[in-house]
């Protein structure tokens, strides 16, 4: 009985929640710009402007804005497909980063090596990139398989351990000139396309979406419609029963690690094909597997969430500059970012005020409120 | 005499469930009120409401003839109302005084006087007879002696209304008839007692008055000197209620299950079953019985390929499963009702109908191609739901997890009789369920014997195993010590075998 009341709403409720988180995510958003003396209105029209082009303020549109959403939105969509796979079966994959590393220096080594036509090397580019990530996710799968080894811990440690492997590769084997980058790759490895810059009036974006809505559909299609992905979330929420309904619930962590690691390693290929045109040398990690984290958090772990979470945080970042030449600070975006992860985390005290707004609403508050404190004591 | 509880015309629901459906409870000051019904009848949340845990959507409360709204545990605490949950909320590396004091700590200045509350401690257990030590840490006391604590507690608070949910769930039988005795000594302190429970002996034993339940209805409320179990039983479940199991003699044919000096080692990596070996034959049902921890638990992880066999053989129709997988097995034929079904059962976060497809998902037809056929799955829990009258507020969208104990089990059998095992695994399939549920399973197990089937029922519950089973084996210290004709045994001779005292010819 008492459990029945947590099914209360049951869908509705969890789509609500987020939408809720990211509301007053802005709200404090506003109020923080208002505290440097500035109109948050000005900060409304800039994310207005990251996702449609249009400059309501002093009007005027320039597609460049939704092409450099596009641009931002693709990896951390990736990665947040990347945790959140993980995390449906019970994994905890801090790894994204380095997987993405992996995809990427995976991808300068077939662009730079291989010589094919377009058609051919692009993909090329991409397997090899989720093939990369997949290798690398595979190792805290085994090891939290074979030997029950915290996949926090080894895929926190193989981030740095990518980083510097993608680092001397660069400088050592493809021979950087400054240190910092390879030779340009050739015309046939990019995913870049003229044509695409010259629709979205010169910004970055590639073709590199079509590979992320794929992915986007892969995720909802293995977890949802396939008996692989059943008996994967059925490991998620209990191991113990999936090991007793004869689940080969060993080979499930290792495939989860390694499905997950593929998506990361997309996310490398694509922005060094895509963003770029060479393999870089970085100086430390670019936070895309931490914000595939808080995608994949406000995301709930599913298709449709991640891909909307990405977009979200994708114009809060597109959105920085914009911000900027108005005079905000482009920092905004990350305070915001970090209340709707933090709102979303508060999922109790917000069923709670979905609780009394909803009470007040029927006109029995005081009937609501009770339930409130009952359900905070379940 | 004057009514210190009147509960009126209560109304609760739920989404796709009324749990209490005009409910009316009125319990006379001093005397010990039993609230019967099955699992999920709305017992729980009857009293739930009384605690201030739920709001009602209908009714009203009387206290002691007042008017009041209960709104929060912290006033039903004020209105003298205290609660004994059936899972106790102890922190265990407290000391019993401190959990009693916790939330109202006396002070000395800036520090808590727990000299002072410990002495009010020991008063109050000594002047009902509870016998609890009151610097014990919670961690080293017994099941039996940490419900006291939740007792004193309640005592400390000055409650006069004391309700007990299910408090003799987790006692031994020593420990019950214990309870029993401080609840008669608490009401000649002039206390009052509701007491939940679907245990008919207890309510014969301890209640004045006994109000039942069924279906979130009442059915009416009676002096509990003139009601038979019986007629109690026939209340709570709506139908005669029959105590003994129905079943003819068993013809037994050839053996489905057959282990062979089984050795298997447990957690700590001792040997816990020793070269046991046990047949079980087609149409016949065989009864394993003995003191939790002789090396059953780990006798059924073997069989159901959970744990590794360290040698001898286990043989499903005289094939070879020893060290096949759990999928592989299954396959042989193998059914399994585990003893937990909350961890290895159930999915509890999955709908009904995905629990119920939790082997065979990936086969037609509820996988084609590849892709799950959720029609299809629907289709296979809706008629498991109708054959085996499993309750779900949702049909098969009901997550397990919000579903009765009663009707998680019935979920799970249902699951498992329709795989139609040959050899059929059965462990405590009727803890923690009612009267009726437990009548139910009997009834299905016997019929699957009665099939052909060859059942090994493994249970602690005596009763259980003397009136389900055909033979009975017992296993003391992992070995089995003997195997007797159901008909041509007693409790004293089972029991003398259970505790080692003596074996007989195997």
């Amino acid at each position: 009985m008492t459990m029945a009341k947590k099914d209360k709403d049951g869908k509705g409720r969890k789509v609500l929640i987020p939408l809720v988180a990211v509301a007053l995510g802005f709200v404090l958003g506003s109020i923080v710009v208002a505290i440097t003396g500035k109109n948050p209105l000005l900060m409304f029209n800039a994310i207005i402007q990251g996702i449609t082009g249009i400059n309501i303020g002093r009007g005027g549109f320039n597609p460049r804005h939704i092409g450099e959403l596009v641009i931002q939105a693709m990896p951390i969509i990736l990665t947040g497909l990347c945790v959140g796979f993980a995390f449906r079966t019970g994994l905890f994959n801090i790894g994204a980063e380095g997987q993405l590393m992996m995809g990427s220096l995976a991808a300068t080594a077939v662009a730079l090596t291989v010589k094919a036509p377009g058609f051919v090397h692009v993909p090329l580019i991409l397997l090899s990139g989720m093939g990369a990530g997949a290798a690398w996710g595979a190792i805290p799968g085994y090891l939290k398989a074979r030997f029950n080894v915290h996949e926090v811990v080894v895929t926190i440690m193989l981030n740095y351990t990518a980083l510097h492997l993608n680092n001397w590769t660069i400088l050592n084997v493809f021979g950087s000139v400054d240190r910092v980058k390879t030779a340009e790759f050739p015309a046939s490895a990019l995913l870049k396309d003229p044509w695409l810059a010259s629709f979205t009036n010169g910004s970055r974006l590639n073709w590199g979406f079509v590979p992320v809505i794929l992915a986007v559909l892969a995720f909802w299609f293995i977890l949802e419609k396939t008996p692989f992905g059943f008996s994967l979330r059925a490991v998620g929420f209990n191991k113990d029963a999936a090991k007793y309904a004869g689940m080969k619930v060993n080979r499930n962590i290792v495939l989860s690690m390694v499905i997950a690691g593929a998506f990361a390693g997309l996310a490398g290929a694509i922005i060094t094909t895509g963003t770029f045109s060479f393999g870089r040398a970085l100086p430390a990690a670019e936070g895309y597997g931490f914000d595939g984290i808080a995608v994949a958090l406000v995301g709930m772990n599913h298709a449709p969430g991640i891909l909307l979470a990405g977009l979200l945080f994708g114009v809060l970042k597109s959105a920085g500059p914009l911000m900027q030449s108005a005079g905000i600070p482009r920092e905004i975006g990350g305070i915001i970012q970090a209340s709707i992860v933090m709102f979303v985390a508060m999922k109790l005290g917000i069923e709670r005020i979905l609780d009394l707004v909803k009470g007040k609403r029927a006109g029995k508050a005081a009937l609501a409120a009770a339930e409130d404190g009952a359900e905070a004591g379940v | 005499m004057a009514y210190i509880i009147e509960m009126l015309n209560i109304v609760k629901d739920f989404p796709g469930i009324r749990a209490n459906d005009d409910v009316t409870l009125q319990v006379e000051k001093g005397s010990i009120h039993a609230l019967l019904g099955e699992n999920g009848a709305g017992k729980s949340t009857l009293m739930s409401i009384l605690f201030g845990l739920y709001s009602p959507d209908g009714g009203s409360i009387r206290i002691r003839g007042e008017s009041v709204r209960i709104n929060d545990p912290n006033v039903a605490n004020e209105l003298g109302i205290g609660m004994v949950h059936q899972h106790f909320k102890l922190v265990h590396n407290f000391t019993v005084t401190e959990n009693i004091i916790l939330g109202l700590e006396p002070r000395a200045g800036l520090m808590i006087d727990v000299k002072r509350a410990a002495a009010k401690v020991a008063e109050l257990s000594k002047l009902y007879g509870l016998d609890v030590d009151p610097n014990a840490r919670i961690e080293e006391i017994s099941v039996g002696m940490q419900q006291r604590v939740e007792i004193l507690k309640m005592l400390y608070r000055d409650a006069e209304i004391l309700i007990f949910d299910e408090p003799t769930a987790v006692l031994t039988p020593q420990e019950i008839h214990e309870l029993m005795g401080i609840m008669r000594r608490l009401v000649e302190e002039g206390k009052t007692i509701v007491l939940i429970t679907h245990k008919l002996k207890e309510i014969k034993e301890v209640a004045d008055t006994c109000t039942v339940l069924r279906r979130g209805k009442l059915i009416g409320t009676v002096p509990v000197k003139d009601a038979s179990e019986a007629r109690m039983a026939e209340m709570m479940v709506g139908r005669e209620v029959n105590f003994t199991v129905d079943k003819g003699p068993c013809s037994p044919g050839d053996v489905v299950l057959e282990i062979s000096d089984l050795c298997v080692r447990n957690s700590k990596n001792l040997m816990a079953v020793k070269n046991l070996s046990l047949q079980v034959k087609r149409g016949e049902i065989l009864g394993l019985c003995g003191i939790d921890g002789n090396g059953q638990a780990e006798l059924i992880h073997a069989l159901t390929g959970l744990s590794k066999i360290e040698s001898g053989s286990v043989l499903i129709n005289g094939s070879d499963v020893t060290h096949l997988p759990v999928r592989q097995r299954l396959d042989k034929g193998l059914g399994h009702i585990p003893e937990d079904r909350h961890r290895h059962g159930l999915v509890l976060d999955f709908r009904l109908d995905e629990n119920m497809v939790i082997h065979s998902y990936g086969r037609p037809p509820f996988a084609q191609y590849g892709v799950l056929d959720f029609a299809a799955i629907r289709k296979n829990s809706e008629r498991l739901i109708k054959e085996f009258d499993v309750r779900a507020g949702k049909g098969p969208a009901t997550l397990a997890r919000s579903m009765s104990g009663g009707n998680q089990q019935k979920a799970i059998l249902a699951r498992e009789i329709d795989r139609s095992p040959e050899a059929f695994i059965v462990a405590q399939p009727t803890r923690g369920l009612d009267v009726g549920a437990i009548e139910y399973i009997h009834k299905r197990l016997v019929a699957e014997r009665d099939k052909g089937k060859a059942i090994l029922l493994v249970s602690l519950e005596l009763d259980e195993i003397m009136d389900v089973s055909d033979r009975i084996a017992v296993i003391y210290g992992g070995e089995i010590v003997g195997i007797v004709d159901s008909k041509e045994t007693d409790e004293n001779e089972l029991g003398l075998m259970m505790s080692g005292s003596i074996r007989k010819a195997v």
